[in-house]
């Protein structure tokens, strides 16, 4: 793993983006960046990312940022990527959707960019809501959890994104947190040098929406990992390594509650709801060691 | 009851007094506090309705066809990117004769993005077979709800209707609101064609050209007939709740030499304009149109016209003033393109349209030196 004195010093997102404080889904993208470094073109569906940017003429990114509409950004770096390879450029094409973008309305167009093998990096950050229209619930908001258009708690489990990606069979997956800032910069790095589709699933701790201080996010993203409530892995050619921040949390697992209970969204939540939140938590990490070790 | 509300918050609670069964929807800026209100309404059961929280617009629709072909009530709500989502839906909904009623939060289209008032999102499913209405008013944008469902469902219109009320302007500002019991004023839904086991039928079948021909000569039927639905509706509207509407809004109208002619919230932002004009001398009047499909009557002859055209058809016009001048091949309009992307227009700026106006020209306000 990359030492954090490593991780390059340049920045592509500039100080001035107007992003919420503590807002993780830029941290991350902060990451990402780096990682890719400048020969890079991100692709953004409408979701908060379209909006942090800034107003023209004015952007805070510093590489081209294509803005797209809000279903439609895997077929776009389709284009991209395609066009970029007819005329012999390397350049990264990189979607940075949200979640709602991701598992909601841009699925078929994910599904379609996936199968077709075409040669680019999706990232979802996860950030479990519409964060740029007010935080209604999306496909990816846990069960349970209060928005906006679920006033008395999602009842629906979250959308299970990353099976459905795997169905693809895509050379190379993984899923991250920037509490984690080293392993997303790697998995990051490894996808970009991976050819074909890569898609990187992050978990995007946010303040307004998920009701925690500014200051807690990244600490609330590291107890999501220590309660299992986000497995960190990454799948090369199908072969499935659980990454290391996970496979310490495996072994002793924090109560879930102590994640819950950091975030106002949960407040209220019922003791059969935590029940089926924790049941779920056990399967998914039964299977993921299952795969891990090659049982299945 | 009397209250204040915003004009999204007046649409959720006319919805709510209308008891759809399903409600499909999805979130959008500035309509967000529609969904987000009914989402409320349902879960504390003030509203015993299905709210299905779809994953895309295409769907919202789509839902909402699915719903209203087994022969209930259902509404949604949307705007600009939203609305253009929906399109091939739209067409389906109409086609199919299913008296669906949307809110349509007007906003500007990207790219850029912009998240301000614009009729384009409108204007580009005109062709729809919907009908359309633009309000001007957070009243009007409840009353108007109402009638909706009470005209999409008459049996000699069954057609989906859209109510468009402005982004932010009318949106998000709050007025004064009187809510009621609308009782029998909207009657029971009877849908002729429903989905009946009893009585099975295919539906959308592959159809040829003749029976395909009628079916679209129905719809067009419908619309001719909306006319006189919609002027019951607006009357027995006043008669049971003291409110008067009509297809078009005109003030001081009758003496005008000059009249503006708008949509929406610059509807009413043209009254101010009118009375200023009026006190330096300018007999101005002022038309704000609400029916837009079906278009309405428009007394237009012997007057000079200043169409307010939030919206615009490239290369060719402004949408408005296209509608209005191929009605009245003579009439006399100077198309004031204005408002775009939310660009402000205060009455100040229509007075001046009316005092500089150029007969049979265009004017893109701010743009065009
Ligand atoms: C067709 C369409 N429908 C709805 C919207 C409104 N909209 C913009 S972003 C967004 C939610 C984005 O959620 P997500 O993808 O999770 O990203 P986040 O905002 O949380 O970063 C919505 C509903 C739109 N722009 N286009
Ligand atoms: S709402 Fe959440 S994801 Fe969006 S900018 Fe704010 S903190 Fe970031
Ligand atoms: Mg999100």
């Amino acid at each position: 793993m990359i030492r954090m004195a490593e991780i390059p010093k340049e920045e592509y997102l500039e100080k001035c983006t107007t992003a919420c404080a503590g807002c993780t889904s830029s941290l991350t993208l902060r990451y990402v960046l780096k990682a890719a470094g400048p020969d890079t073109v991100l692709v953004v569906p409408a979701c908060c990312t379209s909006i942090l940017q800034g107003t023209y003429p004015n952007t805070a990114f510093s590489v081209p940022v294509y803005n797209i509409a809000f279903a439609a950004a895997a077929a776009c770096a389709s284009g991209m990527s395609e066009a970029f390879s007819s005329i012999g450029k390397k350049t990264n094409v990189i979607v940075y959707a949200g979640d709602g973008g991701t598992v909601d309305i841009g699925i078929q167009a994910l599904s379609g960019a996936l199968e077709r093998g075409t040669d680019f990096l999706y990232i979802c950050y996860d950030n479990e809501a519409y964060g740029n229209t007010g935080m209604q619930r999306s496909g990816a908001t846990p069960m349970g959890a209060r928005t906006t258009t679920t006033p008395g708690g999602k009842t629906d489990a979250k959308k299970d994104i990353d099976r459905i990606v795997a169905a693809h069979n895509i050379p190379y997956q993984a899923t991250a947190t920037p509490a984690y800032p080293k392993d997303l910069f790697d998995k990051v790095k490894t996808a970009l040098a991976t050819p074909g589709p890569s898609f990187i699933h992050v978990l995007a701790p946010c303040p307004p929406g998920w009701r925690i201080a500014s200051d807690m996010s990244v600490a609330v993203g590291k107890m999501a990992v220590k309660t299992g409530s986000w497995v960190l892995w990454e799948r090369k050619y199908g072969e499935l390594s659980i990454s290391a921040p996970s496979k310490g949390a495996m072994k002793k697992r924090a109560p879930l509650r102590e994640y819950l209970s950091l975030q106002g969204r949960f407040k209220g939540i019922s003791e059969s709801v935590v029940n089926e939140l924790e049941q779920s938590i056990e399967k998914n990490l039964a299977r993921l060691a299952k795969e891990e070790a090659g049982e299945c | 009851m009397l209250t204040v509300a915003t004009g999204n918050k007046a649409v959720a609670a006319a919805v709510k007094a209308a008891k759809p069964a399903v409600v499909a929807a999805y979130p959008i800026t500035p309509q967000t506090e529609i969904v987000e209100q009914i989402a409320e309404y349902v879960t504390s059961g003030e509203m015993d309705a299905r709210y299905i929280p779809v994953e895309s617009e295409h769907s919202a629709m789509t839902a909402c066809i699915g719903a209203s072909i087994t022969g209930v009530r259902s509404f949604t709500a949307t705007s600009s990117h939203g609305l253009l989502y929906m399109h091939e839906m739209l067409h389906w909904a109409a086609g199919a004769r299913l008296p669906i009623v949307m809110a349509n939060v007007n906003r500007a289209l990207g790219p850029g993005w912009n998240v301000w008032a614009e009729h384009s999102d409108a204007f580009s499913q005109r062709d729809t077979g919907w009908i359309q209405i633009f309000v001007g008013t957070v009243q009007e944008a409840y009353d108007t709800t109402l009638m909706a469902f009470r005209i999409a469902e008459d049996q000699g219109v069954l057609l989906p209707v859209m109510v468009n009320l402005d982004g932010f302007t009318l949106s998000h500002i709050m007025q004064s609101l009187e809510t009621l019991d609308p009782g029998d004023y909207i009657p029971p839904l009877v849908l002729p064609h429903r989905i009946d086991t009893e009585n099975p039928a295919g539906y959308g079948t592959l159809t040829g050209p003749a029976d395909y021909f009628k079916f679209r000569w129905g719809m067009e039927k419908a619309m001719r007939t909306a006319p006189s639905v919609i002027r019951d509706a607006e009357e027995e509207f006043f008669r049971r709740f003291g409110r008067r509407y009509g297809p078009v809004e005109e003030y001081l109208c009758e003496d005008a030499d000059v009249v503006v002619v708008a949509l929406g919230t610059l509807g009413v932002e043209a009254e101010v304009a009118v009375d200023l004009l009026r006190k330096e001398g300018i007999k101005a009047g002022s038309m704000r149109i609400r029916w837009f499909r079906p278009f309405p009557d428009l007394d237009v002859a012997g007057r000079d016209l200043v169409v307010l055209d939030r919206g615009y058809s490239f290369g060719f016009g402004g949408v408005l003033s296209d509608s209005i001048r191929s009605r009245y091949p003579s009439a006399s309009i100077y198309s004031v393109v204005a408002g775009l992307g939310g660009q402000e227009v205060t009455y100040d700026d229509i007075a001046d349209f009316i005092r500089d106006r150029k007969m049979g020209e265009e004017y893109w306000f701010g743009v065009d030196a």
